[in-house]
């Protein structure tokens, strides 16, 4: 798998993805044969059935909002390889010498924002009490009654709303989060 | 008759009562020293607890060293120490172990307490061995191989008592806290192991020993810990589902979560596999199962009894090596002393920069070099070194008060010098703090959506890292065991 995935990519099209998303040589030749395994229709792009396929996800219950999440980029239903490299290069561990990189791909704002779009359906920038309070019903199972989660998501919102139209931009959200190590709880270890 | 219970109602009787009364003096004694210490302010913020207890204890032992009382003295006996005061702490320690650290570090802690446990007691064993045959050990120079690895690989294990007095006061960061507390707990198996194995290899004699032996100790490595570890389970699971049927009668909850925790312990004990794993794993597994089953009112009563038992047993442990150490059981050997102290630290040393420089390439967040050092100092060694030296049989050690001059040397040494200079030094070297704060709302719920994505993503670039398996674990505990135990 491994040769024909780096047969397959083009050595200017691994620098271009590497300077932009700061990706390794073959941490990209590597997730591209696993882009390649996924692509069941050989089209060079993945589909949301494609993601979907994947057996852990099923029981993963925000599988499908992640999923979703990697088609904003482009309009179409596809996303190809520099879209799927994209979205994974937010969760690249922070590097602690280019710490003042603020804009950076994988920069702790960048983690925050997939993070709030996760809850963010209709793209407004803010995240309104029923969106909230979807994703708390996916997360919390059946064990928990719908008065209970609606306190958790009036709670949530007191909390962290601060101009008082009871929703949460986005600004609010990275200032209630401000002292959770995101950096660090959002990163993989990409393999090399 | 009745004339003769009439007068026996002033009788004075103390042998009936002597043992449990000296033992509820002692406590007594421990605690209020404990008060005593916490009343003037400026002794406790500089000097850690545990060495004014030891010192404390020195004072007793000396007094009654000095009054000729030495045969009334109750030294730390191996079997007080192991079956009495030992399980309480590590009970307690795994009953309130931070889980989700110890289970996202566990490669790491268990590098650390395998391998570096490994490495310390050959290095520093062979080391002295080398010196032995240099005839720098003075009298002991004619110690065998077998009688230094013996020797080295009691020395060798960070204690989680000792470790647990300082670090608690000390408040580094969680990482650095649950490394260091997680390898002193885990390394118990492999010094469990490595005693057990020279102990017998010295018996059978160092000609006799085939290949056979060898391979058979590695073995007994792998069942004393990971016995260690299935035995706590299984009495996790056992509390667990007792406490599913416990509504009716609520008092007795935290008897069940005691009693089987020190059951695992004791159950380990008997088949000589390693009882701190053992109440370790009991108390992880049941904790968060007990606590859906039980009344808050039981959780309460759990919690602040766990902490009082470890507390008194921990204050009764220090005092105990003072008074421990008086008595005319000693044999001062400068090169023995010197050089164990030097190895240990040296070995401790070289064994956390090579251990961490491999670690760091697999490793998100990195031990900085200020985290190496902080761990290589809190290596330090205490009561279980302490009973262990004195469980050795004097018949084929003929080192013996050597030994027990240069442990309880290690043990001061590491208490006393390296407990009291941690906290300057961490303030020194800005080593991280624990942030303490109650996680918001938003910070709670947003931890359970980081999990889950963090594992979606893991999926989806197919690589199985802690994500992937903690969210499987969930997803079983959620949809099997839960059902079951809760």
């Amino acid at each position: 798998m491994g040769s024909r995935a780096s047969l397959l990519l083009r050595q200017e099209e691994i620098e271009e993805i590497q300077r932009e998303t700061g990706f390794s040589h073959n941490q990209i030749t590597r997730l591209y044969s696993r882009f390649t395994s996924l692509d069941k229709g050989q089209n060079g792009a993945l589909s949301r059935e494609d993601l979907l396929r994947i057996p852990e996800l099923a029981i993963n219950p925000l599988g499908e909002r992640v999923v979703q999440l990697f088609f904003l980029e482009g309009e179409d239903e596809q996303v190809n390889f520099c879209q799927y490299m994209r979205t994974l290069a937010r969760f690249r561990p922070v590097d602690p010498n280019q710490k003042n990189n603020k804009d950076g791909v994988n920069s702790r704002d960048k983690k925050l924002e997939f993070a709030f779009r996760m809850y963010d359906l209709d793209q407004d920038n803010r995240i309104s009490r029923d969106e909230l309070l979807q994703v708390l019903r996916m997360m919390v199972g059946v064990n928990i009654s719908e008065e209970q989660l609606g306190s958790i998501a009036d709670r949530t919102i007191l909390e962290a709303d601060t101009d008082g139209d009871q929703r949460i931009s986005f600004e609010e959200f990275s200032k209630a989060m401000e002292r959770s190590e995101v950096e660090q709880k959002m990163s993989v270890r990409f393999l090399d | 008759e009745e004339t003769l219970t009439r007068y026996q109602v002033a009788t004075f009787n103390f042998n009936h009562v002597m043992s449990p009364y000296a033992i509820a003096l002692w406590v007594v004694l421990a605690s209020i020293a404990k008060i005593g210490f916490h009343l003037s302010n400026k002794v406790s913020k500089i000097v850690p607890e545990s060495c004014l207890l030891v010192v404390l204890g020195l004072i007793v032992g000396a007094i009654l060293f000095l009054t000729k009382q030495e045969e009334n003295v109750h030294t730390l006996s191996a079997d007080t120490f192991f079956l009495y005061l030992l399980p309480p702490i590590v009970v307690e320690a795994g009953y309130f172990m931070p889980n989700r650290a110890f289970f996202d570090n566990i490669a790491s802690i268990l590098t650390y307490a395998v391998i570096g446990t490994l490495w310390n007691t050959l290095g520093i064993s062979m080391s002295l061995y080398g010196c032995a045959q240099l005839g720098w050990l003075g009298s002991a120079s004619d110690i065998s191989l077998l009688r230094c690895l013996l020797f080295g690989s009691l020395i060798s294990a960070v204690d989680p008592v000792a470790v647990l007095a300082v670090f608690e006061e000390v408040h580094v960061n969680e990482l650095l806290h649950i490394t260091v507390f997680g390898e002193s707990l885990l390394n118990d198996a492999v010094t469990v192991v490595l005693y057990h194995m020279f102990e017998a290899y010295n018996q059978i004699g160092e000609d006799n020993i085939i290949a056979i032996d060898v391979v058979a100790g590695c073995a007994s490595f792998f069942i004393v810990g990971l016995g260690g570890v299935l035995i706590g389970v299984i009495f996790g699971v056992i509390t667990s589902f007792i406490t599913r049927f416990t509504d009716h009668v609520r008092v007795i909850e935290p008897l069940f979560v005691f009693v089987f925790s020190y059951l695992s312990y004791l159950t380990a004990e008997m088949f000589h596999l390693s009882g701190i794993m053992a109440a370790v794993f009991c108390g992880i597994t049941m904790k968060n199962y007990v606590e859906a089953n039980i009344s808050q009112k039981s959780h309460t009563t759990i919690k602040y009894s766990m902490k009082m038992l470890s507390n008194v047993s921990e204050t009764v442990i220090f005092m105990f090596l003072g008074l421990s150490t008086v008595n005319s059981y000693h044999d001062w050997n400068t090169g023995f002393v010197l050089l164990t102290l030097l190895f240990c630290l040296f070995y401790r040393g070289i064994g956390i920069l090579v251990l961490t420089w491999v670690l760091n390439r697999y490793r998100m967040t990195k031990y900085t070099g200020v985290d190496q050092f902080v761990m290589a100092y809190g290596g330090l060694r205490g009561a279980v070194a302490f009973s262990l030296v004195f469980l050795l049989d004097e018949r084929h050690f003929p080192e013996k008060k050597a030994m027990i001059t240069a442990t309880i040397c290690v043990i001061y040494f590491t208490v006393f010098i390296q407990g009291i200079t941690i906290k300057p030094l961490v303030n020194l070297l800005h080593v991280k703090r624990s942030a303490k704060h109650k996680p918001s709302m938003t910070e709670q719920i947003n931890e359970r959506l980081i999990d889950h994505m963090m594992a979606a993503i893991e999926d989806i670039t197919g690589h199985h890292g802690h994500h992937y398996w903690r969210d499987r674990f969930e997803y079983l505990d959620n949809h099997y065991v839960k059902k079951v135990l809760v």
